[in-house]
């Protein structure tokens, strides 16, 4: 336990690999848990297991005090005043673009937007590019197995303009097939729009292959990558994904703030999202002409204390290396799936052994809400609902699931804790 | 000691009569030829039931039944309120979902013109006052039964 961990300066390698270089040797959780200071406490008299990731991700210290040092030595409003702290401002919040194109390896740091969240990500595609490029007829492709957010917004454009919304199915062990996904694509198709990951089962999405085939046949394609950058590396070039769109607040960073990454040619081919300052060129009363992305799609003054927790949250895994966190996360899955499948009155839903770090289960006899509030007893947090994945939930024939996430700070002693608590669960409902 | 007192804690919600009524629901069946009906949905958990009661024309519940999914607490608490709610007057029901809320929530209700049998009922269910996220499953169908008095067909407890 007395390994020290050297913090290494942010460090990318070229390839995949994304910070590999900046990694050490060793994978020390307990030494990673210390970061987080909000795992050192009780819940309910019981040691915190936190298992609820997929839903939102702890924040480590370095996150906190980047913030905390931001608003107390450089903050005020960006793009506007000449003075030093503006100067400041600016730079720390510009710099964090660069900081995110390289996490995802964009071609250019123009093409990372700053949002509220991947939902509004996903809103604002829908809203310019889909109001711009797409009519009645046209087709937009999505999987069985999207997050409320991958749908609404899509939803919503359909209602306007009449596009039709395609869903692809997924097998009984929650994949989704690459035969499946051809089927639906036709000439009409213009977007296909899907996970990486599905939030609610954990499935990874084969999603190189499924742009492969969009761009065959002349679509655009947008992922939804909120599990997926906290889980693996991810390289938005070797992908060719048109938009990938992530939330801040998984990758250990601060809610509120999230990523649209846009090809430069697609994003500049886009209308403005919002209309207001500090995305406009010049406005007179006749006519307004406006910034150049990725300025254009951020109006107002942008949330840029979160912006720069951000920075710092990709900057904390630069240290450890996500293909080192995707490693353990895999020891994790692993030990916890042999751990729940030992429970007779437990199933796993969602069994493909293409998954990342989430566990979706069902236990006989006890709903996921009591499951929920018996775990937490015990200082387990796990998530218990529909996951805002309701048609996938219909389609698997389940009011709700359970859902064990896992994240880089927990341990096989996690999901002890998990297992002896789902024991209590079937004690009560025997 | 550490078990002792999280069993407690748990037997606390999870008593043997709401174990019971979760999962054996009384009255779980459609109910043809209800004048009164409303469907009950929680969308934070997925929770839905549809109620069914049969009044006459003194205002008296004749008949009551439902039909759903849901967590043991929210099961339960429909099913308890059926056996609870036959042959009451609209206006009964009334005060007991009154004595059923302020029991669940915490608010001191007294205990006036409620039976000694339903006052036990009601405190077996009010055990989710300890517990905030779960108030919602124990009150889903009083308020689903207000909003099928009232000839509201659907309540959502968002």
């Amino acid at each position: 336990m007395s390994k020290i961990e050297v913090s290494s300066p942010v460090c990318y390698a070229p390839d995949n690999e994304l910070f590999a270089c900046a990694a050490p040797r060793h994978y020390t959780v307990e030494q990673y848990r210390k970061d987080f200071p909000i795992l050192a406490q009780q819940v309910h008299g019981h040691a915190l297991a936190y298992l609820d990731n997929a839903a939102s991700a702890q924040k480590p210290r370095m996150v906190i005090e980047a913030m905390q040092r931001f608003m107390e030595q450089d903050y005020s409003n960006i793009h506007r005043g000449v003075h030093e702290l503006s100067v400041r401002s600016t730079d720390k919040y510009e710099a964090v673009r660069g900081t995110v194109q390289r996490f995802i390896n964009a071609a250019y740091d123009d093409e990372i937007v700053f949002t509220r969240g991947a939902t509004e990500a996903i809103n604002l595609v829908a809203q310019t590019w889909g109001r711009t490029f797409l009519k009645a007829g046209d087709e937009i492709i999505l999987t069985m197995l999207e997050h409320h957010a991958n749908i609404v917004p899509w939803q919503m454009l359909r209602d306007v303009i009449g596009i039709k919304l395609v869903v692809v199915p997924i097998t009984p062990e929650g994949d989704v097939r690459i035969e499946d996904v051809r089927q639906v694509i036709t000439p009409r198709t213009k977007l296909v729009a899907v996970a990486h990951i599905s939030n609610a089962l954990g499935t990874v999405l084969p999603v190189a292959e499924i742009i492969k085939l969009a761009h065959a046949s002349g679509a655009r394609v947008l992922i939804d990558g909120c599990q997926a950058v906290s889980h693996m590396p991810v390289d938005v070039q070797a992908l060719d994904a048109d938009f990938y769109v992530f939330s801040a607040h998984k990758l250990y960073g601060p809610t509120g703030i999230g990523v649209l990454y846009g090809k430069r040619d697609i994003l500049k081919s886009m209308p403005p999202y919002q209309g207001g300052g500090d995305m406009i060129a010049s406005v007179t009363f006749a006519e307004t002409t406006y910034k150049e992305p990725p300025h254009r799609f951020e109006a107002g003054t942008p949330a840029i204390t979160e912006v720069i927790g951000l920075g710092a949250a990709i900057e904390y895994l630069s240290t450890i290396g996500l293909t080192r966190i995707a490693r353990h996360e895999k020891e994790l899955l692993a030990y916890a799936t042999e751990k729940l499948r030992a429970i007779n009155s437990l199933k796993i839903v969602g069994t493909t052994p293409n998954k990342a770090a989430i566990i979706s289960f069902v236990m006989q006899g006890a709903h996921p809400h009591d499951i929920g509030t018996i775990l937490d007893r015990q200082g387990v947090a796990v998530r218990a609902g529909h996951h805002c994945a309701q048609p996938l939930m219909e389609h698997l024939g389940l009011a709700a699931t359970a859902r064990a996430s896992f994240g880089l700070y927990n341990t096989l002693g996690d999901i002890d804790a998990l297992v002896a608590a789902l024991r209590k669960v079937q004690e009560i409902f025997a | 000691m550490r078990e002792t007192a999280l069993d407690s804690d748990l037997r606390d919600l999870y008593q043997d009569l709401i174990l019971d009524h979760g999962k054996h629901p009384r009255n779980f069946r459609v109910l043809p030829g209800a004048n009164h009906e409303a469907l009950g949905h929680n969308p934070l958990c997925g929770d839905r039931l549809m109620l069914y009661l049969t009044t006459d024309a003194k205002d008296i519940i004749q008949d009551v039944a439902f039909q759903g999914s849901g967590c043991a607490i929210s099961v339960a608490s429909a099913s308890m309120m059926t056996e609870m709610l036959k042959g009451k007057t609209i206006r009964e029901a009334e005060t007991l979902f009154h004595y059923m809320h302020g029991s669940c929530t915490g608010a001191a209700v007294a205990a006036t013109n409620i039976k000694e049998d339903d006052a036990d009922r009601v405190q077996a269910l009010a055990g989710v006052r300890h517990y905030p996220m779960r108030v919602k499953c124990a009150t889903l169908a009083w308020h689903t039964m207000q909003a099928a008095l009232k000839n509201e067909k659907k309540v959502s407890t968002e």
